[in-house]
């Protein structure tokens, strides 16, 4: 566990040190929020009764995707890991795939963390200075902000479990750029990035919702504005917790077998 | 003829500490250090002949080069080439220019080395017959044959700077610079290159002006050498006088060694 | 004119070379500009309409601005990316070739993988062109090519920008991004939904409300026929683009780096 700990503290410092690049970063996102938050108060304005969650829940949504996408973006892909199993290289590290897959899980989460964790705080403090309905709001209870630090935790886990499984699958593929292309486009179609699942077809939503993408952004944004209310949280970490089972021991498999199909083939 | 007169060149280094503030401190103050490049420099090459331009790493060799191909200007001081000035007249110039930068390729790395030929010759608007005439002799000289059919990115270091060197021939150039044209080639390939270096030289008469790192080159190839430090020039004579600049019995390598401790470059 | 179809053939050829990732970042482009128009889908398909726009009038809206970008990514390329151009010395390699340098540079660097979203544009244009969000005449189809050829040269435009900041720089201007990613996203929708402060940013600074929006009026029958003229108007837009190069290229040729 310590081993893990200084790894994902070493990942946390090294990304630290772009600080150019995420104030750049920051900027362009402001500017993306604030256009996201004008489109939606296009449709508010004119038809309000047709609005499937609150404006102010919405621009809620809207400013935490900002703050928080470093954490959730699926194209966050960590590229040592994949030319290491593309070339290899990887059977030399260890044999033992519960090894190898710690480590994958604590450069991920340490890398995810670090990139948001600076531009969090400055998109957060000035989406709070905006008017109602168009800001960021307070959550809506303590018991809300609880579940929802509590859900965002599992939200990162669900994305690196998705993001190990590709890495995993790569061991049985000769390029991994199309299942890397097919889910990033996935994730924004059943995530909650083009539009939040609430504003999506019925059908679709309901299969957005079930799928593992829909663990993502989706259930802690909506927890913390109170659109997912209390009584019904549960229910959605819940399958959060599933799908961060289900994506690990799929993962995990593959990899042992890949892992020893590998040493086999590379002699 | 090269003539180079006077020629300083100053750099302007912008000093800046790591860090926000500081990036945002030197928006409003600059601390500029200047650093020169050239101060001063003279020196006349006639037709035809090869011309040795050595001197340690940041003595200014590659800041001549820019200049005399017209990629920079100097401060000061007059250059002509041929009775142009590079930076003035650059398009007119550089189209009796070639220019092999040994460790960047001038060739498209995905197709045949034949298609960058072909590009080239329309980029220079060289003439049909010219064309095949050149091309036919360097195909010769250089052993090209079947390396035109395949794809840069397939060739080896030595073949490839054989086809970076006709590339630099092809519109029939008649001042050639080669900035260290051997580096990393094997014996074979070195060999190869001098001998036609050599070749082109007798033949059409094309001035060479060559900046490198290895004495050898220097022995096999160059009846007159230039040897810059800091800036300035500090010899000029054939391999022979700094043989005996620097004392008996040593290689022009062990030579240029004690020559640049000397001069304390 | 006839070198620079032999340049774009090499850089086709290049391209194919590598069959297999030609074709998937090919589909990469494709899935990300669907997303974005199935966003317009969804939306509209909720609200029925916005701003009085009708669904096939905001396809015609988003393929004008995707047509004009994937022409400029495509094409514009050397200006684009040109970091990698002064980063692998290559502009010393264009400075001693007898042609122009800005020639050069349109040369050196293309994305033929753009052309993939110019096909998605070409289609969405098929579909909403017969479908009555216009009245056609022959002025109006006019305008509509227009829009996208002087959409791409405000796009290009920006590419020159980023490239004679980066004389001085040598790094990729970031936040031009928001000027080329944020159209390109947010140009489904006609510029005046966001509010008059984005519809005076983008008319009077970085004038592409005036390959949009404005044209869009008169196409609609919703704004007088003299806003048909205005993306002629915004190729001035390329005037202060073109002398910022022409300073960075000064610059470089004083200090070389």
């Amino acid at each position: 566990m310590r081993k893990y700990w200084s790894f994902f503290k070493m990942r946390l410092m090294a990304g630290l040190q772009y600080r150019a690049a995420a104030l750049a970063g920051m900027s362009t996102q402001l500017v993306w929020g604030v256009m996201e938050v004008l489109l939606y108060r296009a449709f508010w304005l004119e038809q309000p009764e047709r609005f499937p969650m609150g404006m102010e829940a919405l621009a809620s949504y809207i400013w935490l995707q900002q703050a928080f996408l470093s954490l959730f973006a699926l194209w966050n892909w960590e590229f040592n890991i994949l030319e290491s199993v593309k070339t290899g290289a990887v059977s030399y590290e260890l044999l033992r795939p519960a090894g190898i897959y710690g480590m994958w899980m604590a450069q991920s989460v340490g890398n995810r963390l670090s990139r948001a964790a600076l531009r969090m705080v400055p998109l957060i403090a000035v989406s709070l200075l905006i008017p109602a309905p168009y800001g960021l709001r307070p959550p809506a209870s303590p018991a809300a902000f609880g579940l929802f630090l509590l859900s965002a935790a599992l939200m990162v886990l669900v994305v690196c479990a998705y993001s190990l499984l590709v890495y995993a699958l790569t061991f049985y593929l000769t390029d991994p750029n199309g299942i890397m292309v097919l889910s990033v486009a996935l994730a924004d179609l059943l995530g909650g990035a083009i539009v939040p699942l609430p504003f999506l077809p019925e059908g679709l939503r309901r299969i957005a919702a079930l799928s593992p993408f829909g663990s993502m952004q989706n259930v802690p944004l909506r927890i913390f504005s109170g659109d997912i209310p209390l009584s019904e949280a549960p229910a959605a970490m819940g399958l959060q917790g599933f799908w961060i089972a289900a994506l690990l021991s799929a993962g995990y498999l593959l990899t042992k077998t890949g892992l020893r199909r590998a040493v086999i083939l590379g002699g | 003829m090269i003539e180079m007169k006077g020629i300083s060149k100053t750099y302007r280094v912008r000093r800046r500490e790591a860090g926000l503030g500081n990036a945002l401190k030197s928006l409003v103050s600059r601390d500029d250090t200047l650093v020169p490049a050239l101060q001063s420099m003279s020196f006349t090459v006639p037709d035809g002949q090869i011309l040795g331009y050595i001197g340690p790493n940041g003595a200014g060799k590659s800041t001549t080069i820019k200049i005399l191909s017209g990629i920079l200007r100097p401060d000061s001081g007059t250059c002509t080439v041929d009775g142009l000035t590079p930076w003035e007249d650059r398009k007119k110039h550089v189209a009796r220019l070639g220019v092999v930068f040994g460790q960047r390729s001038q060739l498209w790395w995905d197709v045949p080395v034949m298609e960058s030929f072909l590009l080239l010759r329309d980029i220079y608007r060289v003439g049909e017959r010219e064309f095949r005439e050149n091309l036919d002799r360097l195909t010769e000289l250089l052993d090209l044959g079947e390396l035109l059919r395949t794809p840069a990115r397939m060739l080896s270091l030595g073949q490839r700077m054989r086809c970076e060197i006709a590339a630099a021939l092809l519109h029939g150039p008649r001042v050639l610079f080669l900035d260290e044209p051997t580096i990393g080639l094997d014996a074979v390939s070195k060999l190869k290159v001098r001998s036609f270096i050599l070749e082109q030289n007798r033949l059409c008469g094309t001035t060479v002006l060559l900046t490198t790192h290895d004495m050898q080159d220097i022995d096999a190839l160059c009846s007159r050498v230039l040897l810059i430090g800091k800036g300035q020039l500090l010899l000029d004579g054939d391999t022979a006088r700094i043989r005996s600049m620097a004392g008996e019995n040593l290689s022009t390598e062990e030579s240029v060694a004690d020559l640049y401790r000397r001069f304390g470059i | 004119m006839k070198l620079y179809l032999k340049f774009l053939s090499i850089h086709l050829r290049s391209a194919m070379t590598y069959r297999a990732s030609f074709f998937l970042s090919c589909l990469g482009h494709l899935l990300i500009t669907t997303n974005v128009f199935l966003s317009v889908v969804f939306l509209l398909d909720r609200f029925g309409s916005l701003g009085g726009y009708t669904m096939p009038q905001l396809s015609l809206c988003y393929a004008v601005i995707l047509a004009a970008t994937s022409l400029a990514e495509c094409f514009g390329r050397g200006f684009d990316a040109f970091t990698r151009i002064l980063a692998q010395a290559q502009f010393d390699r264009i400075m001693v070739r007898p042609r122009s340098l800005f020639f050069q540079v349109l040369c050196q660097d293309m994305k033929p993988t753009m052309l993939a979203r110019l096909l998605q544009a070409v289609l969405m244009l098929a579909w909403a062109i017969p479908s009555g969000a216009v009245a056609w005449t022959p002025v109006k189809a006019l305008t509509l090519a227009l829009m996208i050829l002087c959409g791409a040269g405000i796009f290009f435009g920006l590419f020159l920008i980023n490239a004679a900041v980066c004389f001085f720089t040598l790094e990729h201007v970031e936040a031009l991004n928001i000027f080329l990613d944020g159209p390109r996203e947010y140009g489904k929708y006609p510029f005046g939904i966001y509010g008059r402060p984005v519809l005076l940013v983008l008319t009077f600074l970085v004038p592409l409300a005036l390959v949009q929006h404005w044209p869009l009026q008169y196409l609609f029958d919703r704004g007088p026929a003299w806003y048909g003229l205005l993306p002629v108007v915004s190729l001035v837009f390329l005037i202060p683009c073109t002398l910022l190069w022409q300073l960075g290229v000064r610059h470089y040729r004083s200090t070389g780096s």
